[in-house]
């Protein structure tokens, strides 16, 4: 986290201009303070500034990927060399490796994607594109990441306390996760629940600045339809986010009071019904899977019109397909619930809405390829994330299918066809996009080069293993292979030896893809200590984040930018230059 | 594409894995059809000296048709999976044939206990025969079962059945199946219960009528001894 | 800390503050409506629910709901004092509001020990699980208004920050609102 020292020096001219800009805009600030030296505490831990929240988000979300990951490493030797002993684990008892897939689960949706692809990219970019000096509640801002920190510690501490940490799956239905008695583990159980309710908390008042600040502080001159795709999808996501999660936090409230005050809500023995739960969760479940998704989608969209120096096909076809899965999503949530017990005629309306959301989300996928038709397409290492994101997606979106059509999901349902459909889009998207986010970004947040060699090493070191990894999964998930088992050797049309050489076959390959994870972790040490310096703007880029210097000071830009175009004009017939940066006036 | 790893025993195994076919079918070839596109796509438009990117915006109709008109094939599409998949369902689980015979499956951490009529044909009579991790069906019988748990949410599934069927504490739910051929297959319980949930499988022995009279009778007789 | 010129640029015409409170009021209305529809599903699916409503105290609980509303009027009082800049009356009329937010909760405790003296307590069924929950939330509502109310009258007694007066007026008919859909839910509907 290399800060270059004249930041202050920049800061000071910042305010000075910014005031200038100020009156001529109408905008009535006091511009931004900050002539004294700020403390180490102040800077890195307390620091209100949007650029270092956006820090915190992303590397304290790089920590809880590297810890998910090292739990799927855990899990999966498990399941491949059934009883041995895991390096760098020990032997993985049931208990613990229910905790362990519980927790995989958890981190990864919650504290990786969640917080790296809405929080970090959010808090970094929103400001920046819209060419403001700062998020609207710069103090609410920082309460969110410390509450989001809270909420990290203490899913850790659940991993602690006697008893272990929580294995009733992520989805927590009761009464497994309700009473101590079924789950064994009472302690870990209401923290984990704790930590997730945080977790919520903090993304609820993240959201806060991610809308307003869209609405409100756009640069002068920037319209509705200038603003940057992935700046929209973060603010629908935040939008979905708030709309779905409401009654999740008031389930969690009931679920905490089952376990802790020994209230009957989910229990049906005491009058209440434990398919609620499942309402409650998958109300929310459902649209959280586009809440991650879409910002990811955006990042996308930036990085293939820059690297293929086209104009996003159809901008607002984007926009409206992102509205129509926004909405639709929440009508769909009862396809993890076929075979739950539901009223069976429920099934078939949400098979109609389930199936109808490949709509959007197809043409989505269409624009994007479309958008490729006559560029210049220069594979570098972020191009190359952004387009494997399009092509492996395609893969998890259309083995969702075979799930929302309720009459194969009766078979699917639970089975490792499943789990292989949501890896298929969960790590494109939390993985795939947030790599293709941060090799394309990192120019920006650091003031330095990546290594192109080791990105590219890095890549292919990635995405051939990870389709290892998955594609046998979904055989087996075929052959009959049910989610959260530690040991097939106890069911024997399970123990075959075919099955058992595809599990082994997608550990193997999981070791491979972590193997060239360090290529990055390598790459990214060398590049912030003596990458090449980047430049204002390496990538060509039309957008506003890049007319200030890499990495902008505090208040952001010398002068407030103004707007004059939309953030995709591209190889523009006429122009000299093959872009044409948002704040040029011509 | 499921027969190819996992035998249909059912009467309803085939009809499921028609549908997921047919699925794999449609989705199989927008899928390569898209993939193709897109790979040929960054191969024919790799950054060329001199050559600078077209200027298009997408916006115009006879631009709009290149994603218009997929669009309405993939609804089209979409129509044809809803039917299928909808037929499938209420065929499987939103009706039931009537039963010749009813067994009642209870589920508990971390056992399956089964319910069989004695000779009487009568469940919850004196006479019924109670096993373990082992349930007795006749061959060519409309079987229905009454699940049932006692402590936590658990699963009954027979994949060879294609059959899967959440089990939740303080209710009765009911479905059907019927076995074409004899055998012994997995009963596998697919939701997680806690820490034996891994240590839940139980074996359905499908038999022909006449074995299934010997077990009958050799139940009931030790019954009574 | 000086605010950022980003707070006070207004793209859309409504302030920055409003559009916050729009937001959070937004959020609380999905937790509260997901409590509230699951409260509604036991409710249909038990008639039996009826008979221990029967056991709460409805005159107390339209003893507050008139509490209630009585302090929202003082609240658009005070944002009528902020409009016109008379800081220090606003604080007053929003003091008279906090006054009706302890009344509320002193009503509300008086009602729940003897609830709870008569083994009406938050285990003895689903209804009275949801009827604490429900209630309890809300009362943590009022809480927290009341404290932020004490917060903002103190700054507006010294005509500072005055637009923040009209913020937590909105906030304050919200938990009005809320109020107003829990008293028939959890105390008539027998
Ligand atoms: C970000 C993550 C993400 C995304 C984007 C999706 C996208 C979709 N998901 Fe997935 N899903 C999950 C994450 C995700 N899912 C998770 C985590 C679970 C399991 C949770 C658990 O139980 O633990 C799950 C489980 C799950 C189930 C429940 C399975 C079960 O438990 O029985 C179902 C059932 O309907 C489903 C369906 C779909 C569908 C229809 C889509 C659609 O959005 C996909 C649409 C996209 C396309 C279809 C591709 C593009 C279109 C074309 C190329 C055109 C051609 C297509 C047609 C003609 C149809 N998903
Ligand atoms: C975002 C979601 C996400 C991601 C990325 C992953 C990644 C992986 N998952 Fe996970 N998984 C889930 C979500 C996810 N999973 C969920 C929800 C469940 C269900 C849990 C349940 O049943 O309750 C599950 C369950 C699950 C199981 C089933 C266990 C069981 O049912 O018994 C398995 C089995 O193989 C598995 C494997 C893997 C593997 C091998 C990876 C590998 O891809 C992991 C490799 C890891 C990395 C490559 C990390 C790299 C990333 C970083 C280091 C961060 C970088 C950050 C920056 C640059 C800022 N997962
Ligand atoms: Cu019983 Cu899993
Ligand atoms: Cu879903």
């Amino acid at each position: 986290m290399a800060q270059p020292a004249e930041e202050h020096g920049h800061s000071h001219e910042g305010h000075d201009h910014a005031h200038g800009d100020d009156h001529a805009h109408g905008d009535h600030g006091a511009g931004h303070g900050g002539h004294h030296e700020e403390g180490f505490v102040k800077k890195y831990l307390w620091s209100c500034d949007h650029k270092m929240i956006a820090k915190q988000y992303m590397f304290t979300g790089m920590f809880m990927g590297i810890i998910g990951g090292f739990f799927s490493y855990a899990f999966r030797m498990q399941m491949a060399y059934p009883g041995h002993n895991v390096p760098g684990f020990g032997v993985v008892s049931p208990n613990e490796y229910n905790a362990l897939i519980t927790n995989h689960g958890t981190i990864m949706i919650f504290w990786l994607a969640m917080p790296v692809l809405i929080a970090a990219f959010g808090n970094f970019l929103i400001p920046l594109m819209l060419g403001c000096d700062d998020m609207v509640f710069p103090r609410i801002n920082r309460l969110s990441y410390q509450i989001f920190l809270l909420s990290a510690l203490v899913l850790i501490a659940s991993w602690f306390v006697p008893g272990g940490g929580f294995g009733g799956a992520w989805t927590a239905y009761p009464p497994l996760s309700a009473k101590a008695q079924y789950n064994l583990t009472p302690l870990g159980s209401t923290l984990w629940v704790i930590a997730v309710a945080l977790e919520f908390v903090a993304f609820l008042l993240g959201g806060i600045n991610f809308v307003t600040t869209a609405m409100n502080s756009r640069a002068p001159g920037m319209k509705m339809f200038d603003i940057p795709m992935v700046v929209w999808m973060i603010v629908i996501a935040s939008i979905l986010f708030m709309g779905s999660v409401g009654p999740l936090v008031a389930g969690a409230v009931m679920l905490v009071f089952d376990q802790t005050v020994g209230t009957g809500f989910f229990d049906p023995v005491r009058g209440g019904d434990p398919i609620l739960w499942q309402h409650l969760f998958w109300f929310f479940g459902h649209p959280e899977v586009y809440v991650v998704l879409l910002p990811a989608v955006g990042i996308v969209a930036e990085i293939i019109t820059v690297f293929s120096r086209k104009k996003l096909f159809a901008y607002r076809t984007v926009l409206y397909t992102a509205f129509g899965t926004g909405i639709l999503s929440f009508f769909v949530w009862a396809h993890h619930q076929f075979i739950a017990g539901i009223d069976p005629r429920m099934a078939n309306v949400f098979t109609a809405t389930t199936v109808l959301i490949s709509i959007p989300i197809a043409e989505m996928m269409f624009v994007y390829v479309a958008t490729l038709y006559g560029g210049s397409i220069r594979l570098t290492t972020p191009m190359l994330w952004a387009l494997a994101f399009i092509a492996e997606f395609m893969i998890g979106g259309v083995t969702g299918i075979f799930l929302g059509a309720s009459g194969s999901d009766i078979y699917f349902h639970d089975t490792y066809f499943v789990l292989a459909h949501f890896h298929y889009t969960f790590v494109p998207i939390a993985v795939i996009a947030v790599f293709a986010g941060f090799t394309y970004w990192f120019p920006k947040m650091f003031g330095k080069m990546m290594n192109e060699t080791l990105g590219k090493i890095h890549f292919w070191g990635t995405i051939l293993p990870f389709n290892g990894v998955f594609i046998p999964l979904f055989i087996t998930g075929m052959g009959g292979d049910h989610r959260r088992i530690y040991n097939y050797q106890n069911f024997p049309e399970l123990a075959t030896q075919e099955l058992a050489n595809l599990r082994q076959f997608a550990t193997v390959s999981l070791l491979i893809l972590l193997a060239f994870q360090f290529v990055f972790f390598i790459n990214l040490i060398i590049s912030l200590l003596n990458g090449k310096a980047a430049g204002n703007n390496p990538w060509r880029a039309n957008t506003l984040e890049w007319t200030t210097v890499s990495p902008p000071p505090h208040g952001n830009f010398a002068q407030l930018p103004t707007c004059y175009r939309g953030p995709y004009e591209y190889s523009v017939p006429g122009r000299e230059e093959d872009f044409w940066p948002q704040d040029q006036a011509t | 594409m499921i027969e190819r790893y996992i035998e249909q025993v059912s009467t309803y195994a085939s009809d499921i894995d028609g549908l997921i076919t047919l699925i794999g079918v449609i989705v199989g070839f927008w899928f390569v059809l898209v993939e193709v596109v897109f790979f040929g796509l960054i191969v024919a438009f790799r950054e060329k000296k001199g050559v600078k990117a077209q200027y298009i915006t997408g916006e115009e109709k006879h631009q709009k048709r290149w994603i218009g008109i997929p669009h309405e094939l993939v609804l089209l599409c979409d129509i044809v999976i809803i039917i299928a998949a909808v037929r499938v369902w209420v065929n499987v689980k939103q009706t039931q044939p009537p039963a010749q015979e009813t067994v009642r499956i209870i589920a508990q951490q971390w056992a399956w206990s089964f319910v069989h009529p004695g000779p009487d044909g009568k469940l919850d009579t004196a006479d019924d025969i109670k096993t373990v991790d082992e349930l007795h069906v006749k061959v060519n019988t409309v079987y229905h079962f009454k699940l049932e748990a006692r402590d936590v949410l658990h699963s009954f599934s027979v994949p060879v059945f294609r059959l899967k069927q959440d089990a939740i504490p303080g209710r009765v739910i009911t479905g059907w199946f019927k076995a074409k051929r004899t055998g012994v297959h997995d009963i596998q319980c697919v939701e997680i219960c806690g820490i034996g949930h891994g240590l839940m499988p139980a074996r359905i022995l499908i038999q022909t009528p006449e074995e299934y009279g010997t077990w009958q009778a050799a139940q009931a007789a030790t019954a009574s001894k | 800390m000086q605010k950022p010129i980003a707070t006070l640029r207004s793209a859309t015409g409504i302030s920055t503050g409003k559009l916050a409170v729009w937001w959070v009021l937004a959020s609380e209305i999905v937790i509260f409506g997901g409590l509230l529809c699951s409260y509604l599903m036991h409710r249909l699916g038990h008639p039996e629910f009826g008979d221990y409503a029967a056991h709460t105290n409805t005159t107390l609980g339209a003893c507050n709901t008139f509490v209630l509303l009585t302090s929202s009027y003082f609240a658009v009082r005070a944002h009528f004092e902020a409009e016109h800049g008379r800081g220090p009356q606003a604080a007053k009329w929003l003091m008279a509001t906090i006054g009706g937010a302890l009344m509320f909760l002193c009503i509300k405790s008086y009602e729940w020990t003897h609830e709870i003296r008569e083994g009406f307590t938050i285990t003895r069924n689903a209804f009275w699980s949801f009827y604490y929950c429900a209630a309890g939330l809300h009362a943590c509502h009022v809480i927290g208004g009341a404290i932020i109310m004490g917060i903002i009258a103190a700054d507006a007694a010294k005509n500072r920050e005055l637009q923040r007066v009209e913020l937590v007026g909105i906030y304050w008919h919200f938990v009005d609102v809320v109020w107003i859909f829990l008293f028939p839910l959890l105390y008539i509907a027998k």
